[in-house]
This record gives C-alpha cells, sequence and structure tokens, in this order.
C-alpha cells in the first residue's frame, strides 16, 4: 500500500505520516502542494491519497479534480484532511469525487475510522 | 475641527441658497451678464471651500501618516513600514510554530521505539517467569531468565531516564506559545491602528467626494468582492465555527453532512 501525503506544512505531513505508520502503512511519500503531488500520482503507482484543501499554487481541491479527470488515477481513493469547514466547501468537495473528509484539528481515531471506511468500500 | 468642516460646507451650501433665486430672476429677465456674475460669485465660493478643505485634509493626511510611522522622506520608508515589520513578526510565528511541532515530532518519534521494547521484553519475560513458578524451568534456562530480567531491569532505568528526558524537552518545546502568542497580541494592536487610520482616510476621501462632487459606483466593488470570495483557493482555519451556520463545528457535522449526501 502506497500512500502521497499532501500538505504544504511539513509537520501536518509528519503528523499524518506517524499516524499511517501507527495504522501499519509505513510506504509513504510527501509532496506540498497538488502542482508537484499529481506528477508523483502520474508516474507513482499510488493506492491512496491524502491531502489538505489550502495550499500554495495548486489547492487540494484542484488536485482532486485533475485526479478525477486523469483516466489512469480517476479511481484513486482520495481522503481529505484540512481546516476548511464551510458546508459549501465540503458539498464541494464530495461532488468533486472526494471519499473522505477530515477536519482539522482531527484526532487519530478519526483518520483511522476514515481510512478504514474508504478501504472497506473500494474492496467491498 | 468639526466646527470648520461644517461651516466650510454651510458656507458653500447658504452662497448656492442665496444666489440661486437671483439667478433664476436674471435668466427669466434674459440678463445673462448678471447670470454670469452670480454663478461666478457662486463658483468663488466654491473653490475657496475646495482651498481650505484641500488644505485641511492635506494637514489630516499627514497627522494620519506621521500616526502610520513612515517618513515619506526617507528612501528607505517602504522596509520601515510597520507592515513590512508585522509581516517579519508573523513569519517568526509561522518557524516558531514549525520548529516547536517538528522537535515535538522528533522526540515522539525517538520516544516511540523505547516504549515498543519495553512492552515486547516485559510480555516475553512475563511468559518466561509463568513458566517458572509453574517450576517448569530447568535450572540452566533459569540463569539465561535471570540474566534477560537483569539486562531489562538495567534497560529500564535508563530507557526510562531518556523517556522522561524526551517528555520534559517536548513540555519545553510548547514555550512558543508564549513567544508567539506576544507576537501575535502585537500585530493585533497594530491591525488595529491601522484600521482607525485607514478609517479616518476613508472619511477624508469622501469629504474630498462630497466637496468636489464625485459618485462611486459601490454597486460593482460589491460584485468584484463576492466574486472574489467564490473561489477554490480555501480559505483557512474558521475562527468561530461554533457560532456559524455555514460551517461545520467537528468532524460530526462533517460527517452527518457527508451522509446525507448519501456517503
Amino acid at each position: 500500500m502506497k500512500i502521497l501525503i499532501v500538505d504544504d506544512f511539513s509537520t501536518m505531513r509528519r503528523i499524518i505520516k506517524n499516524l499511517l505508520r501507527d495504522l501499519g502503512f509505513t510506504n509513504t511519500a510527501e509532496a506540498d502542494d497538488g502542482s508537484t503531488a499529481l506528477p508523483m500520482l502520474q508516474s507513482g503507482n499510488f493506492d491512496f491519497l491524502v491531502t489538505d484543501w489550502n495550499m500554495p499554487i495548486m489547492s487540494g481541491i484542484d488536485l482532486l479534480r485533475h485526479v478525477r479527470a486523469d483516466e489512469k488515477l480517476k479511481h484513486l481513493p482520495v481522503l481529505m484532511v484540512t481546516a476548511e469547514a464551510k458546508r459549501d466547501q465540503i458539498i464541494e468537495a464530495a461532488q468533486a469525487g472526494v471519499n473522505g473528509y477530515v477536519v482539522k484539528p482531527f484526532t487519530a481515531q478519526a483518520l483511522k475510522d476514515k481510512i478504514e471506511k474508504i478501504f472497506d468500500r473500494v474492496n467491498g | 475641527m468639526e466646527h470648520n468642516k461644517s461651516s466650510e460646507a454651510d458656507e458653500f451650501a447658504s452662497a448656492v441658497a442665496l444666489h440661486a433665486p437671483q439667478l433664476q430672476q436674471s435668466l427669466e429677465q434674459g440678463d445673462l451678464q448678471q447670470a454670469g456674475r452670480i454663478i461666478a460669485e457662486i463658483n468663488q465660493v466654491r473653490e475657496r471651500t475646495l482651498y481650505l478643505e484641500v488644505g485641511r485634509l492635506t494637514c489630516e493626511l499627514h497627522n494620519a501618516i506621521i500616526d502610520f510611522d513612515i517618513d515619506p522622506r526617507n528612501p528607505h520608508a517602504k522596509e520601515m513600514s510597520q507592515i513590512t515589520d508585522a509581516s517579519e513578526r508573523l513569519q517568526y510565528v509561522v518557524n516558531m510554530t514549525d520548529q516547536a511541532a517538528n522537535s515535538a515530532i522528533d522526540l515522539v518519534e525517538k520516544s516511540a521505539p523505547l516504549v515498543t521494547y519495553i512492552s515486547y521484553e516485559a510480555q516475553s519475560l512475563i511468559a518466561d517467569w509463568q513458566r517458572f513458578m509453574r517450576r517448569e524451568m530447568k535450572a540452566d534456562e533459569f540463569r539465561l531468565l535471570a540474566k534477560r530480567i537483569e539486562a531489562f531491569l538495567s534497560r529500564s532505568l535508563h530507557d526510562s531516564d531518556q523517556l522522561s528526558a524526551n517528555l520534559n524537552e517536548i513540555m519545553m518545546a510548547q514555550g512558543f506559545q508564549d513567544l508567539t502568542g506576544q507576537v501575535i497580541k502585537r500585530v493585533m494592536t497594530l491591525i488595529a491602528d491601522i484600521e482607525s487610520n485607514l478609517l479616518k482616510l476613508v472619511v477624508m476621501a469622501g469629504q474630498v467626494d462630497r466637496v468636489v462632487g464625485i459618485e462611486h459606483p459601490t454597486g460593482d466593488l460589491r460584485t468584484k468582492e463576492t466574486k472574489e470570495k467564490k473561489t477554490s483557493s480555501g480559505e483557512g482555519p474558521q475562527i468561530h465555527a461554533d457560532k456559524r451556520d455555514d460551517v461545520v463545528s467537528d468532524q460530526v457535522d462533517v460527517d452527518d453532512l457527508l451522509s446525507s449526501l448519501g456517503f
């Protein structure tokens, strides 16, 4: 299971990376915004994407739209982990095809639950 | 100052009121020369008002600039502005929080293997110890177990010292809150000052508009504002999430909203 973590703050990437490691996912890579993440996704055989929303250059929602529009990546499970908490934004992300949405600040348990739920659905 | 402002505007208004009937009368009588004189007189009062108003505004603008603590004559005015200073201060906050978070995560990463070892070795020792208690252990095996217990105890002692040092350091790393808090408070004060000075400038600009007679299409500005807000760039953390209807306040709200959408 190869996971890409996209967040412009290195500390948040480290927190997510540590939480994923505790859940048994040790094969992770990092990117600091959508524009660096997209080429990694296109060439890297990732199985899962965890992304922030608010980032410079390319935001997480735009990254999600690019992923869904890409023939090779359109089925990639995407979890959004973000401080964006407006109802309209969550609806926007859902319409863009997000698989899970976690608002910051979050607990290890919330992240675990959402990831498990996404995999249950993808495998089921 | 207030008194001056109204008296200047009043002077212009009363000059118009005073001359209007005369102007109308001379126009009715076809006395264009007289009408021209009256218009010139009104204009003179208007110009005088404008002149006084501009003088007063220049003075106020000067004061406002002094309040901003920027000397426009200084070639380095831009670098010396408090806004640049505030940006640097906020950058310091970003650096400090980054440093604190990273050092805390470093320490957690260093501590995790120590805890894993203690837990793993303790489990294994308990299993063997129970075999010994049930008298299922030979003398050779017990000698080995005793050595392992001794090693475990001495390593536990060392590791727990290390863990407590790490915990202490994690606590010390939280000192950033005090430092960044102070910086943020200073920047907040600066923003409040800037807001009140900007307000003064807006009021001044409004007076210029009134005297000169300019009207701004405010509708356009509002449309622009709403259009800019509707971007996909995100807004960052919501400060009063619990008091707003258009914002979710926790993960439960997010899950409810998503499940209402069929997720």
